[in-house]
């Protein structure tokens, strides 16, 4: 059969049943086997946000997620996309065209070289220079993306190949790579004296990451922090995997994490990290980061282990794997519970003392903080919330309370504006009965608004609630505290009218300046059939707080 | 309550050190386009240097040899090896072991070698088992082969002579003894 047309026997012996992409004439070949392939083709209006729509498909579902793109612009187009999915270990396989067999080496129409371009951000990339190649490809890149720790792979498929008479039958065994065995089950001595160690700390914190999300470990995550009452914080990508209802929950860290959290990871003795990777937003000032603790770390990249913070208790595995065996290993030590009563007041106290709060505003008045809240009153908390990058997202994270992971769909490692409207189609195609909500800022919507063609067109009802405070407020609010208020780039005027484009393109556009109406607004937005964006405008000059200033320590929190 | 067995959070040491000494990394890799632009590319990112590198074939063609040299004082070689062993065309990394290793370098020098001077550089060859392989009216090229200290020694012997241009191989290495 054609090699086209071999891909996509081979995407769908993968389970795949989504495409996001854009044609051009290096994948001519392949969009002509779409037509006939039994999956649907989600049209996107620009190859990055096809990437980010794969991304957030793969986020709701825990499935890889899919795009396309043409040779050169189409896909260098998908490179924030990929570099994207790469901070965040998300599983995506993108395929490009590339320009004939012939033509690579000649500065040819619309050749780029997208492997070497991609190099550092890729877990994996191959381009193709054998037809027959191309379905093998396609079981390998499934099988690196969705394997040991997550990431994209890139297949770079030249137009002539894609043409070629191949034969291909699907693989009856599973992909095996020489160069390639994620370890997943643990070394069960070192699991031993973890759970000693844990026995013996009077001070010990849960920091949890998402890796836990990856994992599919919340259930196991639960039972673990049950088997004594440990603390337990997460961080921006781990939100859900932990409810955030539950009494042993602090809140996130790091640097708009709770001050609980932060204090607590200051004062432990014991720090079990679980599928998170000390990223600098949690450690500071990495020399003063949780000074006195001893440090476990369970995670499935063995270069993860001492890569930032040195590491006392390594264990590389999968956590839905090791977490079951270290309960257990625990469970058989029957350790003394109320050697945790004083930390617990201790931890009380600083949650007493700084609960997350907010000035309330004027009459009538939004405060975005208070937008969060009606956005979790009106979702019943239970929505999957997509974001973009900036206080909004962290005000998302702080005030909306995730109790089940696959809910929070963010840009957390490269803080990609404009992920979130994308993400948020991806997200619906992918879960067309949940209620999807991008919370955005009018910054970063405008960055892909364009995806409100394809939410229109393909027929996607994502719902949009902007918070618009008319600036960039993350980076205003940097210049306001650490720039002695000389503003710069971060004036967003007060183009555009959001009711007026949303409508422009078809969708349903509100808008909502005053708090008493808020509630009802956004109901109005969700029962909307149909796509449906709601500009809401919140007080401007809001500062997200509490904060860590970039480079300091935990203690030394502001606001 | 059988805290005895427990383990003291005190006696817990954390392992992430410099090892301060030269490192020689054999890697063996798929033999295919672009791994070794993967191997650079890593060490750039990641901001490692490299001191000397050689690649070159094995006894299976499928497969080649990265040799690669750098520094322990500046690099934490565990991150270095496991950083490498992501890339999916890594196959096998070995952090060769100094007492068991016998690690080579080839070098070629050209010295300006009037008349006069000549017979004291075929002396100094001599010394350092190196080779005259090319004799012109102006100039010799001389070959030697060895440890990079060896080379080096040879290198400060030369240069008095008017070295005119020299060339080294990175340096390539094998584990003594039979496994
Ligand atoms: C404006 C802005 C502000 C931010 N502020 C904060 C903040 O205040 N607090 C905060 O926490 N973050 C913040 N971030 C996000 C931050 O930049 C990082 O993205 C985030 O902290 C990384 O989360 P993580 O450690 O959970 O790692 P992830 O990037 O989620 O990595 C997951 C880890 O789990 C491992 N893993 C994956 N699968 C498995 C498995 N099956 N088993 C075991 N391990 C696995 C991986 O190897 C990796 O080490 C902010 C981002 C932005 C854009
Ligand atoms: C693509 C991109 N460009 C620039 C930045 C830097 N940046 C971080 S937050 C931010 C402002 C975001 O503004 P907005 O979306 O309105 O959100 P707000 O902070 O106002 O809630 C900018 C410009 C980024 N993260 N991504």
């Amino acid at each position: 059969m054609r090699a086209a047309d071999a891909m996509m026997e081979a995407l769908r012996a993968e389970g795949v049943d989504h495409i996001f992409g854009i044609p051009g004439g290096a994948n001519l070949p392949t969009y002509d086997a779409i037509v006939g392939a039994d999956l649907r083709h989600v049209q996107a209006r620009h190859e990055q946000a096809a990437g980010h729509a794969a991304e957030g498909y793969a986020w709701a579902s825990g499935r890889t997620g899919v795009a396309f793109g043409t040779s050169g612009p189409g896909a260098t187009n998908l490179v924030t996309a990929i570099a994207d999915a790469m901070m965040d270990s998300v599983p995506v396989v993108f395929v490009t065209g590339q320009v004939r067999t012939d033509l690579i080496g000649t500065d040819g129409f619309q050749e780029a070289d997208i492997v070497g371009i991609t190099l550092p951000i890729v877990k994996h990339s191959v381009m193709i220079t054998d037809a027959a190649q191309i379905p093998v490809a396609i079981h390998e890149a499934f099988h690196i993306a969705s394997t040991g720790r997550p990431g994209p792979v890139l297949v770079d498929v030249p137009q002539d190949l894609s043409k070629e008479e191949i034969t291909y039958e699907p693989p009856t065994s599973p992909v095996e790579l020489a160069g390639y065995r994620p370890n997943t089950e643990g070394n069960s001595k070192q699991i031993r004296i973890a759970a000693k160690a844990l026995a013996n700390s009077k001070r010990p914190v849960i920091y949890t990451g998402g890796g836990v999300i990856k994992a599919e470990a919340s259930a196991e995550l639960r039972e673990f922090c049950a088997a004594d009452r440990f603390p337990v914080t997460s961080t921006l990508m781990g939100l859900g995997a932990f409810p955030s209802d539950d009494p042993a929950w602090l809140g996130m860290l790091g640097m708009h994490g709770t001050r609980s959290a932060n204090y607590s990871m200051d004062e432990a003795d014991l720090i079990v990290a679980i599928g998170a990777r000390f990223d600098d937003r949690i450690t500071g000032k990495l020399s003063e980061f949780a000074p006195n603790a001893k440090f476990i770390h369970i995670d499935i990249d063995p270069a993860e282990i001492s890569k930032n913070v040195p590491v006392h208790i390594p264990i590389v595995g999968d956590v839905a794997k090791v977490l079951p065996k270290l309960t257990r290993e625990y469970q058989a030590l029957q350790t003394d519970p109320s050697r945790l009563d004083g930390w617990w007041s201790r931890i009380n106290a600083w949650q007493d003392e700084y609960p997350l709060t907010y000035e309330p505003g004027s009459e009538g008045e939004i405060k975005p903080q208070a937008m969060i809240q009606a956005m979790h009153r009106v979702t019943g908390g239970d929505a999957i919330i997509t974001s973009d990058v900036g206080q909004h997202q962290m005000w998302t994270a702080q005030y909306y309370g995730f109790n089940k992971p696959r809910r929070w769909i963010n840009s957390g490692g490269l803080g990609t504006m404009g992920y979130g409207l994308p993400a948020a189609i991806g997200a619906k195609v992918a879960c067309p009965d949940e209620q999807v909500v991008c919370l955005s800022g009018d910054g970063s919507l405008i960055m892909n608004v364009q995806e409100l063609a394809t939410a229109v067109n393909e027929d996607i009802p994502v719902k949009v609630f902007l918070m618009n405070n008319g600036f960039m407020g993350m980076v205003r609010q940097w210049q306001e505290l650490f720039w002695d208020g000389n503003y710069s780039g971060v004036d967003n005027g007060p183009s555009p009218d959001w009711v007026k484009l949303s409508e422009a393109f078809g969708a349903k556009g509100l808008r909502c300046d005053d708090s008493a109406d808020l509630d009802e607004m956004m109901q109005a937005t969700l029962d909307h059939d149909g796509p449906a964006l709601l500009d809401v405008r919140v007080s401007p000059r809001e500062n997200c707080y509490p904060m860590i200033p970039a480079g300091s320590a935990a203690r030394d929190m502001v606001g | 309550m059988g805290t005895s067995e427990l383990i003291r959070l005190e006696d817990l040491q954390a392992s992430r050190t410099l090892s301060g000494r030269k490192h020689v990394l054999s890697i063996l890799v798929e033999n295919r386009p672009g791994v070794l632009a993967r191997v650079a590319g890593l060490f750039s990112r990641r901001g490692f240097n490299i001191d000397t590198l050689a690649v070159g074939p094995t006894d299976d063609a499928n497969v080649s040899r990265i040799t690669l040299t750098l520094d322990g004082a500046v690099h934490p070689i565990d991150q270095v090896t496991k950083q490498l062993h992501k890339l999916i065309n890594v196959l096998k990394i070995r952090d060769m072991e100094p007492s068991e290793t016998v690690a080579r370098e080839m070098a070629l020098f050209k010295v300006s070698a009037a008349v006069e001077n000549r017979a004291e550089i075929v002396q100094f060859a001599e010394i350092f088992r190196a080779k005259i392989v090319d004799v012109s009216r102006r100039a010799l090229i001389v070959e030697v082969t060895g440890s990079h200290d060896k080379i080096g020694a040879f290198e400060s012997m030369l240069r008095p002579h008017g070295l005119l241009e020299m060339v080294r191989t990175g340096e390539v290495a094998l584990t003594r003894g039979g496994d």
